[in-house]
């Protein structure tokens, strides 16, 4: 589905990607942690495209888009939601979904036509926000929405684009216990769908969701497996697990 | 009906009025002054989709109303008078300046794209100074206008104010049919997140692009209409202080909401003119209404009349 083939990016002296090879099956739900400063986030930017790698490769359904820009990554099926939240605040909740199945609706080099009321845009973005349980928050501007609710917008935007795969940027990020616990299920639904990568801080939602965890420790990947194998690595518990290991 | 659109009618039916109340007030001098303004609003509002819409404050939208002008004047000057010829060269260059120069300062955004949209602007200005052939510094006075489709409509004042009228209300609902449609919307997106905007599929560049050649356009076919209304041209129809005013419409008026820079030019050209028979040190006047204005009316002239976003 989407494999990192022998990935490397410095930062001058910094090796912050270090020969990263991982990939992710159809189906799976792969986690990618590590401790603050591992290079997790600048591996997300290469392989959503705001960053390029010095050498290796990316493949996505078998293309190599090492080279794309972000919006071409977008279009070739690559969702994602961001670590910090990012959405367009000025916009009702509806545009905001509205806007992301507008790019799979054919192209929006038309000028003349007003979309806000197009049914067929309208009606796929409100059965989005549905899943989200943000039906009843259509009609407000996306500013006005909890933190939490903030968080459920960015995943119907990231489905919205109709996605063969889903990068996701710590979802559960600045969300409480119960909140967390929700979201936890929803994205369990989620991964029948699609394939999910998923960078994580909240190791309950890791150890719930992921099928295999794979450790990220200065740029390299020092483990791979089972969230069980991986729990009982002594290099992935040395280096991050630590003692919150169960 | 909504604040702005009843002032827009009450304005245009003013407009439509004007040729007429001259015969009792201003005559031909008070034509010529809402003709001026009036082309001022058609640039202003084209820039208001750059502004007030995509965020991309350019400061030299001044450059495409002269290459509107000087183009309408060269081409009346070498004998090709006519706009079924005028209309397609000034589009034509209009588009590739907009092109190349849009491509250029794209790849730049905030302050940077002030700066090198202003860098190009002055380019513009320069070369039409040195056009010596055509009046270099003085500028050309044209001793025609040109000819309407072989109609004669530019040959009275009256023709020539209608047609001015009539093209600001197509670029009225042309721009507002652009911003309410699904470029629009990318655009206005792209304003507001641009990363997002691009994670979820959009070339923000392209839209951008686009954006700033039809801008260019219809900015230069206000500068079509301005060589005709005031038969001369010159490089200060392209300078910088000209991109500032046009600016300084689009903030005052509003940006981004419905005919806020229409209000701006209309406003800015009426003050300038009223506050200028007063006194003649009248911009120690305009210069604090303009600040007091900026401080306090929240959206502008426009935000006065409805506190609530266009979109």
């Amino acid at each position: 589905m989407l494999s990192l083939v022998n990935l490397d990016k410095h930062f001058g002296a910094l090796h912050v990607t270090d020969n990263v090879s991982l990939d992710l099956r159809p189906g799976e739900c792969h986690a990618l942690i590590g401790p603050n400063g591992a290079g997790k986030t600048t591996l997300i930017h290469q392989i959503s495209g705001t960053l390029q790698p010095d050498s290796g490769q990316i493949l996505f359904n078998g293309s190599d888009i090492t080279a794309l820009p972000p919006h071409r990554r977008a279009q070739a099926g690559l969702g994602r939601t961001f670590q910090i939240t990012s959405i367009l605040p000025e916009f009702t909740v509806l545009e905001n979904v509205a806007l992301a199945v507008q790019a799979r609706r054919g192209s929006s080099f038309r000028f003349l036509r007003t979309v806000a009321k197009n049914r067929q845009i309208n009606n796929r973005a409100l059965e989005c926000l549905a899943l989200f349980t943000l039906t009843d928050r259509a009609d407000r501007p996306a500013s006005a929405l909890s933190h939490g609710e903030k968080r459920l917008l960015e995943l119907a935007i990231a489905i919205a684009g109709e996605p063969e795969a889903l990068l996701l940027d710590e979802p559960m990020a600045g969300m409480g216990k119960e909140e967390s616990a929700t979201l936890t299920e929803t994205l369990l639904t989620l991964k029948r769908d699609y394939p999910i990568l998923l960078v994580e801080h909240d190791m309950d939602a890791v150890f719930a969701l992921a099928d295999r965890v794979s450790v990220l420790v200065y740029g390299q990947i020092v483990a791979t497996g089972s969230p069980d194998e991986v729990r009982a690595n002594p290099q992935a518990r040395a280096a991050y697990l630590g003692d919150e290991a169960c | 009906m909504r604040g702005a659109n009843l002032a827009a009618l009450v304005i245009f039916a003013l407009l439509a009025a004007t040729p007429w109340l001259a015969e009792f007030w201003g005559g031909s001098y008070l034509i010529s002054l809402v003709m001026k303004a009036m082309i001022l609003g058609i640039a202003a509002l084209s820039l208001d989709l750059l502004i007030g819409h995509a965020g991309m404050v350019s400061f030299g939208h001044a450059a495409f109303v002269g290459i509107g002008a000087y183009t309408t004047g060269i081409m009346i000057t070498e004998g090709a008078p006519d706009l079924s010829a005028i209309l397609p060269v000034t589009i034509a260059i209009a588009t590739a300046f907009a092109l190349v120069t849009g491509a250029i300062s794209l790849r730049t955004s905030g302050v940077y794209f002030i700066m090198i949209t202003l860098a190009f602007g002055q380019m513009v200005f320069f070369t039409m100074s040195s056009l010596s052939d055509y009046g270099g510094d003085d500028g050309l006075t044209l001793w025609e206008r040109a000819d309407a489709f072989g109609t004669g409509l530019f040959d009275s004042d009256t023709g020539l104010f209608y047609t001015i009228l009539a093209t600001l209300i197509v670029v009225t609902l042309l721009l507002r049919r652009i911003v309410g449609s699904r470029f629009g919307r990318v655009l206005r997106a792209a304003k507001q997140n641009p990363t997002r905007v691009e994670s979820m599929g959009y070339s923000v560049f392209a839209y951008r692009l686009t954006a700033y050649v039809i801008a260019g356009i219809i900015a230069a076919l206000a500068g079509v209409l301005f060589a005709n209304q005031s038969e001369f041209i010159s490089p200060a129809t392209a300078a910088w202080q000209r991109s500032g005013d046009l600016i300084i419409m689009v903030v005052l008026g509003g940006m981004g909401l419905r005919h806020g820079a229409l209000f701006g030019a209309l406003a800015i050209v009426l003050l300038e003119e009223g506050l200028s028979t007063l006194t003649h040190d009248w911009r120690l006047i305009f210069g604090p209404m303009l600040v007091l204005m900026v401080l306090y009316t929240k959206g502008g002239i426009a935000g006065l009349l409805e506190p609530r976003r266009d979109t």
